[in-house]
């Protein structure tokens, strides 16, 4: 039989052995590579990303030279009259937004699949849900530069209602509609947590409060909403931390508004400064970092 | 819940606006890549296929898909194999440091993109490795490996160690226990972790924007070029509309899988 797997069944055997009787070294050889991968494509690139966030770019030859300063960050807080702290507030508060945006339409959405519907039609939302995942995410940010611009579907169809006389160009190449961009690509995210979360509150926990005299409004927020908390935690860390980094959706229907994402990809690009972009993308991460601290203690992250 | 009338009326109306809101702009893509013009206006100035001619001839999008499936076979073949192995560590073994290894592969997912590119290419110029394919796939090998371990850990979880035990009782070695035994147990978890894998590289664009070299055009890569040329726009919706349609199936079976595994969680643990 041990002809099957090739290889001479000695060897085979004689490695099977071996392993058999040294957990340690199966265990090794398990978490060995996935973990020496992670520790250098991923914990070493980090370090060296907030290393070069203390280094300097000589500006004729656009070399890195590697002596320490804390230059750049000193430019992100006092620099340039306060614009990188201005992009970054824009870009904490916009990602603030979208979140609740999120929350917002996902709650429901979420409910109904969840509690209302059949198992059938369960299922059938469930993938209504992710369909728009698996589709370009850029040609769906594009889509939205068809939609609010001022040839687009929504001046049109405001012109047509006789709400607007004229076709407004205030829809795109703004704040508002990096906003809504987001806000709709990232809703799927939010939605799946929210789902499952819901899907676990048992019956009768529902049954036993309006039982107990319960209003709805008291058992939404003293039954549901604490259960549905790791959930609606778990989406606002995807779609915060989404946000916080994007740079395709301020590219393309932002017009001038810079955010830290899209200042940080010229940093690494066209404006080829990568110790000021380190530092912009190291104090991204340490943004997120807090960001998580603070949200893993209630759990969420365990029920994500 | 079953619910009262009210309920079900206002939830269900908020869930048909909200899913809505989440397929109109889907169908805009799908009408403009039939549009007869190349100016995304409304009302819709026209029907044609013409794009999709255009798109089938045109060589430079098909080369960029070709590369965005190398890398999306290669990225998730890495993946597989440090995400299916991580997976068995830490169903089998109890060792020190297991949270924060937990927590540093899911990090890649949960950080945005832009944070794994930059570092990365902070590491690729600090070891001065040009930038190429490899370094594409590196990238996205980086943020796989967690799809896969979080879909085998949990089947593994749930997979009682008597069905082993009993095989080796029975005479089989520890391979081909696993060879008939385990890997036939875990195999759709497998297929749902490729799945998402290979989903996510193929449309991968924050990553992929600082790793790849100058003549590395992945499909996400020359979309966004495609952007800047205005004549090419409906092209560009042909080609989203294709890739929509091949991809539908995959959907089916992958949420099927995942359904199967009465999860739809993204991270575990």
């Amino acid at each position: 039989v041990d002809g099957h797997l090739g290889g001479g069944p000695r060897l085979t055997q004689a490695i099977s052995r071996a392993l058999y009787a040294h957990p340690r070294g199966r265990l090794g050889l398990l978490l060995g590579p996935a973990v020496l991968w992670l520790l250098v494509f991923y914990i070493v690139a980090l370090v060296l990303l907030l290393m070069t966030s203390l280094w300097q770019q000589d500006v004729f030859t656009a070399d890195i030279v590697r002596d320490w300063t804390l230059a750049n960050y000193k430019k992100v807080f006092t620099g340039q009259d306060g614009l990188w702290l201005r992009v970054y507030g824009r870009t904490v508060l916009l990602a603030t937004i979208v979140t609740l945006i999120d929350i917002a339409l996902a709650f429901p959405l979420a409910w109904f699949m969840a509690r209302v519907v059949s198992r059938k039609w369960q299922t059938l939302m469930f993938l209504l849900v992710v369909v728009p995942l698996w589709s370009s995410i850029l040609v769906r940010i594009f889509a939205w530069r068809t939609i609010l611009g001022s040839q687009g579907v929504l001046n049109q169809f405001l012109v047509d209602t006789g709400i607007l006389s004229s076709p407004s160009s205030a829809f795109l190449y703004n704040e508002r509609a990096i906003a809504i961009t987001w806000a709709y690509v990232w809703l799927p995210f939010m939605v799946l947590p929210i789902y499952t979360a819901l899907e676990k509150i048992p019956h009768s926990y529902l049954e036993a409060s309006r039982d107990l005299g319960a209003g709805v409004l008291t058992t939404f927020r003293r039954v549901i909403l604490p259960l549905a908390l790791p959930g609606v935690v778990a989406g606002s860390i995807f779609v915060f931390s989404l946000t916080m980094g994007d740079f395709v959706a301020p590219q393309l229907v932002g017009g001038g508004s810079q955010v830290l994402g899209g200042a940080i990809k010229d940093r690494f690009g066209v404006a080829a400064d990568f110790p000021f972009g380190a530092a912009l993308a190291s104090l991204t991460l340490v943004t997120l970092i807090v960001f998580l601290t603070i949200t893993r203690r209630t759990g969420a992250l365990e029920n994500l | 819940m079953g619910g009262s009338r009210t309920e079900k009326w206002v939830f269900g109306a908020t869930s048909f606006l909200v899913l809505a809101f989440l397929y109109i702009p889907l169908f805009l893509i799908v009408l403009y890549a039939f549009n007869e013009t190349n100016i995304n206006s409304w009302p819709f100035p026209g029907f044609s296929t013409k794009w999709f001619e255009k798109l089938f001839h045109d060589p430079v999008p098909k080369e960029a898909a070709w590369l965005s499936v190398r890398i999306a076979l290669a990225s998730t073949a890495l993946a597989l194999l440090l995400g299916t192995s991580m997976a068995f560590a830490f169903a089998r073994h109890r060792f020190f440091g297991r949270e924060v290894v937990n927590f540093a592969v899911t990090l890649p997912i949960i950080l945005p993109g832009v944070i794994t590119g930059v570092a990365l290419a902070s590491f690729f110029l600090f070891t001065k490795t040009d930038l190429s394919t490899r370094t594409i796939i590196i990238g996205h090998t980086t943020f796989c490996i967690v799809l896969v371990f979080n879909n085998v850990l949990a089947r593994l979880r749930r997979l009682p160690r008597s069905v082993e035990e009993a095989s080796r009782d029975l005479g089989a070695s520890g391979l081909q226990t696993f060879r008939y035994v385990t890997l036939p147990s875990i195999r759709t978890a497998l297929i749902a972790g490729a799945l998402l894998s290979l989903a996510l590289s193929f449309d991968e664009i924050a990553v992929t924007f600082f790793l790849a070299g100058a003549d590395n055009t992945t499909l996400p890569l020359w979309i966004l070029g495609a952007f800047r040329n205005s004549r090419s726009l409906p092209e560009v919706n042909a080609a989203a509309t294709v890739i929509l349609l091949i991809s539908l199936p995959l959907i089916a079976i992958a949420a099927y899988l995942m359904r199967e595994e009465g999860s739809t969680r993204i991270v575990e643990e």
